[in-house]
């Protein structure tokens, strides 16, 4: 083996490492957009700050869990989910978030903070403090040659395209349909909305079981993988919350941007920081701060994009 | 308005007056012994939390829920796993419940940060888990015990599990707190190979391990060792098995699985290896005592931290019966606990002059018992009267 060998296939090494941390960004990026689009809508349109929506993402595994064993089939199980959530959102929406809209945003917080204490404790009455994990089938198990030399699993690949397939769903549904329309007409200016004779009241309702749709979509694909858990959503919200600062209150394309940045920065950050620093620090040194370093570039990426665009990447106009 | 505030704040007092008189009264008589037992009772984890109960309360009834003839009240209150919250509820009751023993704490970062109130108001903490490197070497204190053990000592097990396997490069990941830089440093202190990799997570919330899997994939050691207690055992065994990796590269583990993450882990962790100083199926009578009957009572396995939390009640038992009740002879409690005249679940074990147990480390495995049902048994002894290497550093 020539010198020049060896350093041609360490960089052909190097370079499917790439892709696949590239990949693993991406999936995170995905499954942390498919939670932050529903949040920005309910944000962006309804002008309520909802922090239950962490809740319904629990909610929305818990579901797809129980519904997997009932039917013994992950697709049913998921599919089912889906509406199951949308009809819970839709309950807490009529029920206890639609007296808030004319409250200030404090009493949103007070209020959807009460939410995630009650679906919390409603989540250990009805499956327990153990959790449930979401086995997957023998076919999603599998690897797939991504490219030659470079298998990535099955499922993380489908997380993949199902978050793609969902972005483009919702850029139809925003940019090209009659609901659509509205929906950007109520982010942008509500009252005129409803001053030219649409039912705000239904728009809000509807709006908000999307969102508590996609936050189970969210839920039930990284169920698999991170087990469902009490409490799954808390953590995971204030990396919406951040996705949604970065990308701007109320648009769906800085949510997708924001998120797949983050998901990109973070993975990135923790596969190649150690190593990068290793080579002006001690080994010890490098490792501590490239973990202290790793689990601070998303807030530092976040203050980096509200100095150069204190409204988020893509703000919603009129706002 | 300005009599209704008058009378509300003499109500205010009346009721102040009346909460302070009762409690002189009960201190009066301190004819009860109080234990403070902070652990996780909300959040993932809660079901440790609630393990650690039922088997405290186990050990209560046991003793006919009585140490040395006195009555036993316990005060439980839930840490949420997060040290601000720990640090709180140690405070309150010490203060406000003013209990004559601590004891509980799963976590030794919320360990750390609720220790000092209670050593330096000279009650006696029991740790039924946690067991940081900084209390049992320059930080150690005479009111500190660890029924449970140092965190570098399962792992030392683990470190010579892996020589004992043949192992020569090893990849560490561990979550970035006080324990899991222990887990990681004690593996490494009796592992004679090379260390390829190591990866410290964020802890508590990453929950995706898939750059850290790739990394391993990527270096190709011969093992694999991991410290994720609770929950992210089972989110790391579930991707490592979804990479599958687990035939590829064997998966080495301490406190990753257990009773709780076995019902969900399943057939992950068949075929991989871990190392501990007790198991439901060590054959001393008091843990045949302990795991029939809290297998009678709550139909389910109790798991380590259950284990040692039935310890701490019998060792807590054992020093006011060696004191006869008498709880403010805190030097000859003191003795007493250092004596660990007790029978301990685990077998023979001694505490070493930090206060922290000096006892052996066995190699286990996860098995199926049924269709849906695991346990977990021991196969051999990796070592036995394994010291802690922090003990030197205590000046005691």
């Amino acid at each position: 083996m020539t010198p020049r060998f060896i350093t041609r296939s360490l960089f052909f090494f190097m370079t499917l490492l790439l892709i696949e941390q590239f990949l693993n960004g991406l999936q995170i990026g995905l499954l942390l957009f498919l939670l932050a689009a529903g949040l920005t809508l309910v944000f962006g349109i309804m002008d309520l700050v909802n922090l239950a929506h962490g809740s319904l993402y629990m909610m929305g595994a818990f579901f797809a869990a129980t519904l997997t064993e009932w039917t013994g089939s992950f697709l049913l199980g998921a599919l089912l989910a889906l509406p199951a959530t949308a009809l819970l959102g839709i309950v807490v929406e009529v029920i206890a978030l639609r007296n808030l809209y004319t409250r200030d945003h404090l009493d949103h917080v007070l209020a959807t903070f009460g939410l995630i204490l009650f679906f919390n404790e409603l989540a250990r009455i009805l499956f327990g403090v153990g959790g449930m994990a979401i086995p997957l089938p023998d076919s999603l198990l599998t690897h797939f040659e991504v490219l030659p030399g470079l298998p990535y699993p099955t499922y993380r690949f489908l997380i993949i395209v199902v978050g793609l397939l969902c972005a483009v769903f919702l850029y139809v549904l925003v940019q090209k349909t009659r609901l659509g329309m509205l929906i950007r007409a109520g982010a942008t200016n509500r009252e005129m909305v409803g001053a030219l004779g649409i039912d705000i009241k239904l728009l809000f309702t509807l709006v908000f079981g999307l969102g508590a749709a996609l936050a189970a979509l969210a839920g039930l694909m990284a169920a698999p993988i991170t087990t469902v858990q009490i409490g799954m959503g808390d953590n995971i919200l204030i990396l919406a919350l951040v996705v949604i600062v970065i990308g701007g209150i109320g648009s769906i394309r800085g949510a997708f941007i924001a998120a797949v940045m983050i998901g990109l920065v973070d993975t990135m950050g923790r596969a190649f920081l150690p190593n990068m620093l290793g080579t002006v620090l001690s080994p010890a040194d490098a490792g501590t701060v490239a973990e202290a370093l790793s689990s601070m570039l998303i807030y530092i990426l976040m203050s980096g994009v509200l100095v150069l665009r204190p409204a988020g990447l893509f703000p919603a106009p009129g706002r | 308005m300005k009599m209704s505030t008058l009378l509300r704040v003499t109500g205010a007092l009346a009721v102040s007056a009346l909460a302070l008189t009762a409690a002189d009264h009960a201190a009066a008589q301190a004819k009860k012994i109080k234990i403070g037992f902070v652990t996780t009772l909300s959040g993932p984890n809660a079901a440790y939390g609630i393990d650690m109960r039922n088997s405290f309360e186990l050990a209560l009834d046991h003793m006919g829920r009585k140490m040395g003839g006195i009555p036993v009240e316990v005060i439980y209150e839930d840490d949420e796993q997060k040290p601000e919250v720990g640090k709180q509820k140690t405070d309150k009751l010490l203060q406000r419940d003013r209990v004559d023993f601590m004891a509980g704490y799963i976590w030794s970062n919320v360990l750390l940060a609720s220790y000092k109130p209670v050593v330096d108001s000279k009650t006696f903490l029991i740790s039924a888990n946690a067991g940081p490197s900084q209390l049992a070497g320059e930080q150690c204190n005479p009111y500190f015990f660890a029924a449970s053990w140092a965190n570098e000592q399962n792992p030392m097990g683990v470190g010579h599990l892996l020589n004992q396997k043949n192992v020569k490069r090893l990849y560490i990941v561990a979550p970035n707190y006080a324990a899991g830089q222990d887990m990681a440093n004690g593996v490494k202190a009796t592992f004679k190979g090379e260390v390829v990799g190591q990866d410290m997570t964020r802890w508590p919330d990453q929950l995706d391990f898939s750059a850290e899997i790739s990394k391993i994939r990527a270096t190709k050691p011969d093992a694999v060792y991991i410290f994720f207690p609770g929950r992210a055992g089972v989110q790391f065994y579930t991707q490592y098995s979804q990479a599958n990796l687990k035939k590829e590269i064997p998966l080495y583990s301490v406190f990753t699985v257990d009773g709780v993450t076995l019902k969900l882990q399943k057939d992950l962790v068949l075929d991989t290896y871990f190392g501990l100083f007790w198991a439901p199926d060590l054959p001393y009578a008091a843990n045949q005592k302990f795991v029939t009957d809290y297998k009678k009572k709550h139909k389910d396995t109790p798991t380590f931290y259950g284990a040692q939390s039935y310890d701490v009640a019998n060792l807590i038992a054992s020093a006011v019966a060696a004191t006869k009740g008498n709880l403010k002879d805190k030097e000859g409690l003191r003795k007493a606990l250092e004596a660990a005249n007790f029978d301990s679940v685990r077998g023979p074990m001694k505490f070493n002059k930090n206060h922290f147990p000096i006892h052996a480390i066995y190699q286990q495995e996860a098995y199926k018992v049924s269709e849906n049902e695991y346990d977990i048994r021991t196969i051999s002894k990796i070592i036995d009267n394994l010291e802690d290497p922090s003990a030197p550093k205590c000046k005691m």
